[in-house]
């Protein structure tokens, strides 16, 4: 875990893709790598610059149409320095547009569908209606993560291509909002080094085992030390038993909504 | 008043006064939705043979409401006004019913109803002060807003516009009227407002400016200018010098005051000084009685926007600090704005998180390095934190607080 540089943790056009506390991500990384000694910094990439082939983390939030589009032309030009970057071992985690980015191609705001960075293979379309509310996923077992709570907002519906897999099945909410062939409902993306996924909150804060499995690729090691995470464990609590009223609720009604 | 109209104004009346008494609300709201069943063109009626001003924004309208109305006052205007916030047609209806008489009404109207009162209530003056992202459920809202504003600004060329310069959605929303004066205002909340809304090109910043390369969009210049402390007129400067703290008061006196000046044709001194001795406004500000005797202060926060100024104005103070904040509807279910919020500013003060969601300000804090306790009852927090205690609260925290049901 020795490394001569700080952690370069790239907020990637936060004016644009800064909706949902994306900055929270962020702030949680830098902080749980400061609490183990490891040197980290923000690096913010601002609209309109071309993104640096320098950072060990890309993180990519939300964002509302005209801002996604935008989003979208700068990281387009500098796909080059991204490739170059995960060529090298960089991270990258996107987040609600920032995951709709990461694929072949998406729908605006005014129903154009557009070209995505192609960093994996998905594609994204407008559904009927927004997703709403707080969300629970059983992350992918080779992840060997604990249940990821969240919350959702958005009216894309996100397939996956052939071959790519989710970040993990939805027990509570919609993810990406499209069943599968087997009927399940999944949330994300996930491929090497690249987490993409619907859930905000933002996610990490909520989520602090994710934040490290992050962190573990980007230093090299499965065994960061563990930190006193007491209040994030009562909030993990709080938020799941919500969930799974709230998911509870919603069988309830479907069932109604079959029998009647 | 046609008959059916004086019935639904009584009956709405009834109506308040018992959702008073029952406690179950301020009474306004219901009184207004009794009276509009009944005669649904009552905010004609009500408002016919009045000089209706209708007053706008996300954050700052019930104050600027409330300096306009001080400022005319100040003038021997005799003015009506929905001071209790209550700022849908109902409201409107119910205000405007319970006070026939003044040929004046200042109305706070919320943005998304202010193209449908304009018509009915046959307004003369529209005050904007900004447009920023309020409740995140409501994605897209700044937009659409936007968009209406723009059509009714274009579609009532006798209508004139005071409007705040320094917002790219404003400047948008007004560029179709035709008798505008701006006002500067400055603009320190920004995240909202990165693209262009002429063209979605990426705006240019600067200090206090903005300018769309691609198209030309730009941001006006402004007769009206707030500098610091200072309302610039085209007549000379007028010290602003407000009992009402920090910056967001400042701007909303300044709009206030060149609605006054530019519209009305107050004296600008004479303006200035209707308005600089009030302390508090109804709906934004209040107190509560603590149980070992001492008042805490009670304001309400709605957005990012709005807990931002809070928090700067609270940073160079000594006082103790309660966050209190829910996650219902009228919060916005989705508290992922608490890491838009520069909560940095309180460290080294003594903190209490609370409300429905405390859990979720205590991570905040907790990964802002913001030493704090976690007590769930925003009174009981109050209580147990030293010196002079400033409660900031998320709107159902600051409502249950101010109607004292806890
Ligand atoms: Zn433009």
């Amino acid at each position: 875990m020795t490394r001569e540089s700080p952690v370069r943790i790239g907020l990637v056009y936060p004016d644009l893709l800064g909706t949902y506390g994306d900055r929270g991500n962020a702030l949680v990384l830098v902080e749980r790598c400061r609490r183990r000694g490891v040197e980290a910094e923000i690096v913010e990439v601002a609209a309109g610059e071309p993104l640096p082939d320098s950072l060990d983390v890309y993180l990519f939030g939300g964002g509302e149409d005209d801002a996604q589009v935008m989003a979208a032309a700068g990281m387009r030009a500098s796909s080059a320095a991204l490739d170059r970057a995960r060529g090298g071992g960089a991270v990258v985690f996107a987040v609600c547009a920032g995951l709709q980015l990461l694929g072949t191609s998406y729908a605006a705001g005014d129903g154009d569908v557009l070209d995505g960075l192609g960093l994996v293979e998905l594609e994204t379309r407008a559904g009927e209606g927004r997703c709403i509310g707080e969300v629970v996923v059983e992350p992918d077992p080779s992840l060997r993560l604990r249940t990821l709570t969240g919350f959702e907002n958005h009216g894309g519906r996100t397939r996956l291509g052939p071959g790519v897999g989710p970040l993990g099945r939805v027990t509570v909410g919609h993810g990406n909002g499209v069943p599968e062939s087997d009927g399940a409902t999944v949330d994300g993306v996930l491929a090497d080094r690249l987490i993409g996924t619907y859930l905000h909150g933002p996610v990490l804060p909520r989520n602090p085992d994710l934040a490290d499995l992050l962190l573990g690729w980007v230093l090299g090691t499965d065994a960061l030390t563990p930190l006193g995470d007491t209040l994030v464990e009562e909030l993990r609590a709080e938020r799941l038993h919500e969930a799974r009223l709230r998911g509870r609720r919603a069988r309830r009604r479907d069932r109604r909504l079959t029998r009647g | 008043m046609s008959l059916r109209a004086r019935v639904a104004l009584g009956a709405g009346r009834a109506a308040g006064w018992a959702s008073r008494v029952t406690g179950r609300g301020a009474g306004t709201q219901v009184s207004g939705r009794v009276m509009l069943a009944i005669a649904p063109d009552l905010l004609e009626q009500v408002g016919s043979g009045r000089r209706c001003a209708i007053v706008s924004a996300t954050n700052g309208k019930t104050t600027t409401t409330r300096l306009l109305a001080e400022a005319l006052r100040s003038a021997g205007i005799p003015v009506t006004s929905n001071h209790t916030g209550a700022n849908m047609p109902a409201g409107l209806a119910a205000a405007l019913g319970r006070d026939p008489e003044p040929r004046v009404a200042v109305l706070e109207v919320d943005e998304r109803w202010v193209p449908r009162v304009v018509d009915p209530l046959a307004a003369e003056l529209l005050v904007l002060g900004n447009l920023t992202r309020d409740q995140l459920d409501r994605f897209g809202e700044v937009r659409s807003i936007a968009v209406r504003w723009r059509e009714v600004c274009g579609s009532h060329p006798n209508l004139a516009v005071v409007a705040n310069a320094s917002d790219p959605h404003v400047v948008w929303s007004v560029e179709p009227a035709t008798d505008v004066t701006w006002v500067a205002l400055g603009a320190p909340w920004r995240s909202d407002a990165a693209t262009c809304p002429r063209c979605a090109a990426l705006l240019d910043w600067s200090a206090d400016t903005f300018a769309c390369r691609a198209c030309g969009f730009a941001q006006p210049d402004a007769p009206y200018r707030l500098d610091g402390e200072v309302l610039v007129t085209p007549e000379g400067r007028i010290d602003l010098d407000l009992a009402l703290p920090g910056a967001w008061n400042r701007m909303n006196a300044a709009l206030a005051l060149t609605a006054a000046i530019a519209h009305f044709g107050i004296d600008a001194e004479r303006a200035a000084a209707g308005i600089r001795d009030l302390e508090m406004v109804s709906g934004r500000f209040s107190t509560r009685r603590l149980a070992d005797g001492r008042d805490a202060r009670v304001l309400l926060a709605k957005n990012p926007a709005g807990w931002t100024e809070v928090l700067r104005w609270l940073a160079p103070t000594d006082t103790s600090v309660v966050l209190a904040v829910n996650a219902h509807l009228a919060d916005g279910r989705d508290p992922s704005w608490l890491f838009d919020v520069p909560y940095e500013l309180l460290r080294g003060k003594p903190v209490a998180a609370s409300g429905e969601r405390a859990l979720d300000v205590a991570v905040r804090l907790d990964y802002g390095d913001v030493s704090h306790v976690v007590e769930r009852d925003p009174l009981r927090a109050a209580n147990g934190l030293p010196g002079e205690v400033v409660v900031v609260a998320s709107y159902t925290q600051f409502t249950h607080l101010t109607r004292g049901s806890w």
